[in-house]
């Protein structure tokens, strides 16, 4: 039978609903909706649902991302003649494509990408609000903003990819479609235009921070789940007065690899990894085509490349040995 | 009701798990090293996709030639392009192009029964311009075909028209108005593999000219304007050419550098000729019948069936898996076979087979020399006429 033993447990403890602090003075909004428990969200999180702060930040976001949604999700049934099936079926080949790169940075025509420049517009002012919105519920709780800045680096990626480097390029056509396939093929063309983007360290890094995020959440998950029974659960607690928990925690790691994170450190390793991630790629993808055009080609300037035998011996371009074309 | 999340991850699994078994390749795999250890070059097959291959590229057994008799012009009217042919070895090809063309329908298909020398069948008159297709790439095109060689059967495979054929543009399904215009994507594109790209990447390279490769020549920007959506047809085309051909990638590239030469296979070299030829033969053979064809054999725009890979490649690595049917069919193996016979040659006294000695002489042609050099002069006859003058009708 199960046993409420410490906070990692199945059995659900319900009391009255937490309202938590009263809204920040001069606020205009207060928190909307009456609480309600939810047993099926209270296996995965707290089984209390609401009430929930909008403000104005969050519905201005939220209105900007229902335009953004709308624009996309629109244009996308018409590419199928409003076919429901077809739009059903084809979900995932279907895109709202940025206009072609004759028009450069020039506005197009609706139909021809200016969809696609009205969605990233509201999308985007849609993001940058609802970061906005995390930065200031933070100061209103009184907690650190870091939240807020992780949402950040998530968007620098965004806006290099769709805003910043294909202004830099001279094209909106640079920029990736919206679409679940359609930026699958574009990200491929991407590297295949670039001569391999693996090649590119900033591109290396950010693949480190990406496992290494990963990596990090396996091992901290895992060590505070196996000193749960010791209360390794209130990590807090544990940080400013070290407990059975934490030592025998450090200890694992200290006896297992000569070195282990604190209780307060873990957090900020994790957080600089997760933050990295997109922060790196971003650059990355900013030094493809405007500073650097092949990657390959850089690579093998810098001695990065592995060197292989040419085991089919010479093989050559027809074009250059002046073959028909 | 009280759901559990166990019930939901296990309804959650068994949902990816239909998907998964119903869109993925089933096991077992063939894995082949194509490069050197360490590339991770290697070539993936199922057995099913083999198997496959091997069911639709099964050579038919050829009709044995003769080379009795006197020219077939001087016994048959009307015989413009076989003219020289001894007539037993030109009822041999008129027999088996029957077999590969219309077996069902017979002589009949292309022939006016009872006056066989009859044009009035449009069949005929196509049927004449793609013999004349046929000696084009059998001798000019010997750095794509080798020593193969092609017969009407490399594409016909027993059907009037060959079954992988393609027609230009995507009708288009844009809503029109304000809405996005068609961009020619919004499908799985049968042409790349079931991807979200173009479903026509043919009409820019396979007939028109543009510009295939996006890769610049120097690590650093030097000029070169190819943008990330030109890169999209291009990649839309090499996926053409690994489905016609049943192979993944690795087959022509290194993938570490795909636009690299010296990281390629010789595959590559071979890939090279085969679009410039398949181009060729849009344009100087196809594109010029289309008045002559049928009107239902045209294409929803009323443009004429074209030539890509999986046209004679069918899904095998080489067109019935490499048989050398041409090599039985000397006559067809190019126009130099054809020329009026010298009444004291070999072939007009049967003794020998002149064009036996025309194939030793184009295949000790370097291979470095362009396509069009192989053959000395064609007669006007077998040479692609229109070729200079015709432009893609679009």
């Amino acid at each position: 039978m199960a046993e409420y033993q410490n906070l990692f447990t199945r059995v659900q403890v319900r009391g009255p609903a937490s309202h938590g602090v009263p809204a920040a003075p001069g606020s205009i909004w207060d928190r909307q909706g009456k609480p309600i428990f939810s047993h099926l969200l209270g296996q995965i999180g707290n089984a209390q649902v609401g009430p929930v702060y909008l403000g104005t930040l969050g519905m201005a976001s939220l209105i900007c991302g229902f335009i953004a949604f709308e624009i996309i999700g629109l244009n996308m049934w018409a590419s199928v003649h409003w076919n429901p099936i077809l739009f059903v079926r084809d979900l995932p080949w279907l895109a709202l494509e940025p206009p072609p790169p004759s028009y450069g940075l020039h506005l197009p025509p609706l139909a021809q990408g200016g969809w696609w420049l009205m969605a990233g517009l509201f999308l985007t002012a849609s993001l940058i609000l609802w970061c906005a919105r995390i930065y200031r519920r933070s100061r209103q709780l009184g907690i650190g903003t870091h939240t807020a800045w992780a949402f950040a680096s998530a968007i620098w990626l965004y806006l290099v990819l769709g805003f910043i480097r294909p202004l830099l390029m001279g094209s909106w056509g640079e920029a990736p479609p919206f679409g679940i396939f359609p930026h699958l093929d574009w990200t491929v063309a991407f590297s295949l235009r670039y001569g391999n983007l693996y090649y590119d360290p900033f591109h290396m890094l950010s693949i480190v921070f990406l496992y290494g995020s990963v990596l990090l959440f396996a091992m901290h998950a895992a060590t505070i789940l196996a000193v749960g029974r010791f209360g390794g659960e209130r990590e807090v607690e544990q940080t400013v007065d070290r407990g059975t928990a934490s030592e025998r925690a450090g200890l694992f790691w200290r006896w297992t690899m000569g070195f282990n994170a604190t209780m307060e450190s873990i957090h900020r390793w994790a957080w600089w990894f997760a933050v990295l991630c997109p922060l790196t790629g971003g650059i990355g993808i900013l030094l493809t085509g405007t500073v650097v055009d092949d990657w390959f080609l850089w690579a093998v300037k810098h001695h990065i490349t592995a060197p292989y035998p040419h085991i089919y011996g010479s093989v050559t371009d027809p074009s250059a040995t002046g073959a028909k074309q | 009701m009280r759901v559990s999340i166990p019930l939901l991850g296990m309804v959650g699994a068994l949902a990816l798990g239909v998907v998964a078994v119903l869109t993925l390749s089933h096991p077992p795999t063939i894995s082949i090293q194509r490069g050197y250890r360490g590339t991770g070059m290697q070539l993936e097959y199922t057995p099913h996709q083999i198997a496959t291959a091997f069911k639709t590229n099964q050579a038919p057994t050829a009709i044995p030639q003769t080379n009795a008799g006197p020219a077939a012009g001087t016994i048959y009217q009307n015989v413009q392009v076989l003219k020289n042919v001894p007539v037993s070895a030109f009822a041999g090809i008129m027999v088996s192009m029957t077999q590969w063309v219309a077996p069902k329908q017979g002589c009949g298909y292309c022939h006016v029964a009872g006056n066989f020398a009859s044009d009035a069948k449009y069949t005929k008159r196509v049927a004449r311009r793609m013999i004349q297709m046929t000696l084009y790439i059998n001798s000019h095109w010997k750095q794509h075909v080798k020593n193969v060689g092609v017969t009407c059967d490399t594409c016909h495979r027993g059907n009037n028209a060959p079954s992988q054929v393609w027609f230009t543009g995507v009708p288009s399904t844009a809503a029109g108005g304000l809405t996005q215009g068609f961009t020619g994507e919004a499908m799985p594109s049968a042409a790349a593999d079931g991807s979200a790209l173009t479903s026509d990447p043919f009409t820019p390279f396979l007939l028109g000219h543009d510009k295939i490769r996006v890769s610049g020549k120097t690590a650093l920007p030097n000029g070169n304007r190819m943008s990330v959506q030109q890169t999209e047809w291009t990649y839309a085309l090499m996926m053409s050419y690994s489905s016609a051909l049943g192979v993944n990638c690795d087959y022509c590239h290194n993938t570490r550098a795909f636009n690299k030469w010296s990281e390629s296979t010789p595959q590559r070299v071979i890939a090279y000729y085969g679009l410039h030829m398949v181009r060729a033969l849009n344009n100087d053979y196809m594109v010029p019948l289309t008045g002559t064809f049928a009107h239902n054999m045209l294409g929803p725009s009323g443009d004429v069936a074209k030539i890509n890979c999986a046209t004679c490649h069918q899904g095998a690595y080489k067109p019935l898996l490499g048989a050398k049917m041409a090599a039985q069919y000397p006559y067809l193996e190019g126009p130099g076979t054809l020329a009026d016979p010298d009444p004291k040659s070999p072939a007009a006294s049967g003794e020998a087979n002149p064009a036996m000695i025309t194939m030793t002489a184009v295949t000790t042609t370097p291979a470095a020399s362009s396509p069009s050099s192989t053959t000395a002069s064609p007669s006007t006859n077998t040479a692609p006429a229109s070729s200079a003058t015709t432009k893609p009708t679009q």
